[in-house]
């Protein structure tokens, strides 16, 4: 089997943000995988593992992103694909993810895709069925489980905490939810692995695209903290009469009863 | 902007569900002086519900019903929606970023091969300038977007945009499409209910939430109770899901569901940078806990220091006292 995984390079979650400059401030932060595409990862070893064939990690990003293709190395993928665009885009959106994951796919043949429900980051949560939809593969969102029988595909699949049991053939693409497995960390041998594993880089110039092909829909014009909150009120007194004060200021002050 | 805007409406357990109603505000706000259509997708009998579209605000409504739309799959509605965009040419196009609008309207962007802003939770409208205003990093930042080329597409996120007052003397033309919705590569086989109990987390007003300091599954009773008497729904730290109080669907946080209610009660939670992330843009907070240093306090609202086993029963008989 043919296992492809979207990976996305994210702040890590323990990161406060900060601003300067109308730019999310990213020098010395600690980057990670996608915590969503760390499931994908998972999923995507464990299947190869069941079923045989290749896991290939794709990622579109910059120098850096090699980082986080080798750890997915590391935790057992087989192969990685950097698609580098520093150097080719200044901004992009989610059109433009998915045009150039679009074009990479062109001449491959993916029987199962595997991304993030969505990116802790950007949170558009789009890239997965833009992609499935460009390909005209089938594609279920956020699964919590799969199972693969010869083509057939059986999916839980998480609709806001109820299940659906969804059925479906060789190939689809997938966005995995938390629930789906427990990934692994990468271990030591897999890491000195990971170092001699193949990991190709392109630019979009390879995918036979250009800037103009790509260019994003949509814009960010300003990026801005939330608002910081006030001191609360830390109530007082024996429980009873805490309970009671917090009951009316939540009726008069707050206006929420 | 004036021109027509489709309004994507999401019907759950036979009704249209409350985002839907926002979405036709939405659809005002960007549009006062345009047509506004709404589309229903099911089966069966959808005039009913058409004509409750009508009366929050939209001008008119296209319905289309057919057997393979009686669960939501990205290919059956995928048709229907296209059919109908075709027919209609929209000049913008909006729908809840619910389950079914996150899984959706990604499909129709990349058919109509155009921009999507998602998860709007506010629009400001500056001349012909639209922007949009939506969480990044799990609502620890914000960002202002706009639409720099074709059509304006966006969804919204619950709970964030008031719907208009309904208003029952409204009349507008309800009439059904005709399309036929076939080869869907996906099969729904089994739906299994196990989400909170009659509220939904992303749509609640009031969520009271428990952590580790729940110390058991037993221990989130009390927290049922009080959502109840509130109308509420519960929802979790990961901490609490991890330790298998309760199921992952209830969890709030960077992982898990961000949730924006008017009031949060916050229990027996310390406050991770990943569930504050998750709960922080609520409008009022209220934190429960037996440690004063908790950081939870410091984005709380009211803060009470205590044993939640004590504090949490003595909540719900005041409560009870108001209704």
């Amino acid at each position: 089997m043919d296992i492809y995984v979207l990976l996305k390079k994210t702040f890590d979650t323990e990161e406060k943000i900060n601003i300067s400059n109308g730019q999310i401030e990213d020098d010395g932060a600690e980057f990670i995988i996608n915590p969503y595409d760390e499931y994908a990862v998972e999923e995507a070893i464990n299947q190869r593992d069941e079923h045989g064939g290749e896991v290939t990690v794709v990622t579109i990003g910059d120098e850096d992103s090699e980082k986080q293709l080798r750890t997915a190395l590391a935790m057992g993928a087989d192969k990685a694909v950097l698609i580098n665009t520093e150097d080719d885009l200044e901004d992009g959106d989610q059109f433009t993810t998915a045009k150039i994951l679009e074009a990479f796919f062109a001449d491959k043949e993916a029987d199962l895709i595997l991304a993030g429900n969505v990116a802790i980051d950007e949170a558009s949560g789009q890239v997965g069925p833009r992609l499935a939809e460009a390909l005209d593969m089938a594609y279920v969102t956020t699964i919590t489980d799969l199972k693969i029988n010869g083509e057939t595909v059986t999916m839980e699949k998480d609709v806001e905490g109820d299940v659906e049991i969804v059925e479906t053939a060789l190939p689809v693409l997938v966005t995995c939810q938390q629930g789906l497995n427990e990934p692994r960390y990468p271990s030591l041998p897999g890491i000195m692995k990971a170092k001699k594993k193949p990991l190709e880089e392109l630019e979009i110039d390879d995918l036979d695209l250009d800037e103009d092909d790509v260019a994003a829909k949509t814009k960010t014009v300003d990026i801005f903290l939330p608002p910081e909150k006030e001191a609360g009120k830390m109530l007082e007194g024996d429980p009873q009469q805490q309970v009671q004060e917090l009951v009316s200021l939540l009726k008069t002050e707050a206006k929420v009863l | 902007m004036s021109g027509k805007i489709l309004v994507i409406g999401e019907v759950k357990d036979g009704a249209l569900r409350n985002v839907s109603f926002e979405a036709i505000a939405a659809a005002k706000k960007i549009n006062p002086d345009g047509e506004i259509v709404g589309l229903i997708c099911g089966n069966g009998e959808l005039t009913p519900l058409g004509e409750e579209m009508v009366q929050y605000g939209a001008d008119r409504v296209v319905t289309v019903a057919h057997e393979n739309l009686q669960n939501y799959t990205s290919e059956g509605y995928g048709q229907a929606v296209m059919a109908v965009i075709a027919e209609q040419a929209p000049d913008a196009i909006v729908m809840g970023h619910t389950a079914i609008g996150k899984d959706l309207t990604p499909k129709l962007a990349s058919k109509l091969n155009t921009g999507l802003i998602s998860d709007a939770v506010d629009i400001e409208v500056d001349g012909d300038q639209v922007q949009f205003v939506r969480p990044i990093y799990s609502g620890k930042a914000f960002e202002k977007k706009i639409i720099t080329d074709g059509l304006t597409f966006f969804t919204i996120r619950p709970n964030n945009i008031a719907s208009l007052e309904k208003d029952t003397s409204r009349t507008g033309d309800v009439g059904e499409k005709t399309v036929d919705v076939a080869d869907i590569r996906t099969i729904i086989k089994d739906v299994v209910r196990k989400a909170s109990e009659g509220v939904d987390l992303s749509e609640a007003n009031v969520i009271v939430a428990g952590g580790r300091g729940v110390k058991s599954a037993e221990g989130f009773k009390p927290l049922y109770e009080l959502a109840e008497v509130l109308g509420g729904a519960v929802g979790a730290s990961r901490g609490a899901c991890d330790a298998e109080y309760c199921d992952y669907s209830l969890q709030i946080g960077q992982t898990g569901k961000v949730v924006t209610p008017d009031l949060y009660i916050a229990v027996g939670i310390s406050g991770a940078i990943q569930h504050l992330a998750g709960m922080s843009n609520s409008k009022v907070i209220v934190a429960i806990n037996k440690d004063p240093e908790a950081t939870i306090f410091h984005v709380a609202d009211y803060g009470i220091v205590g044993d939640l086993f004590e504090i949490v029963p003595l909540l719900i008989e005041e409560i009870k006292k108001l209704k």
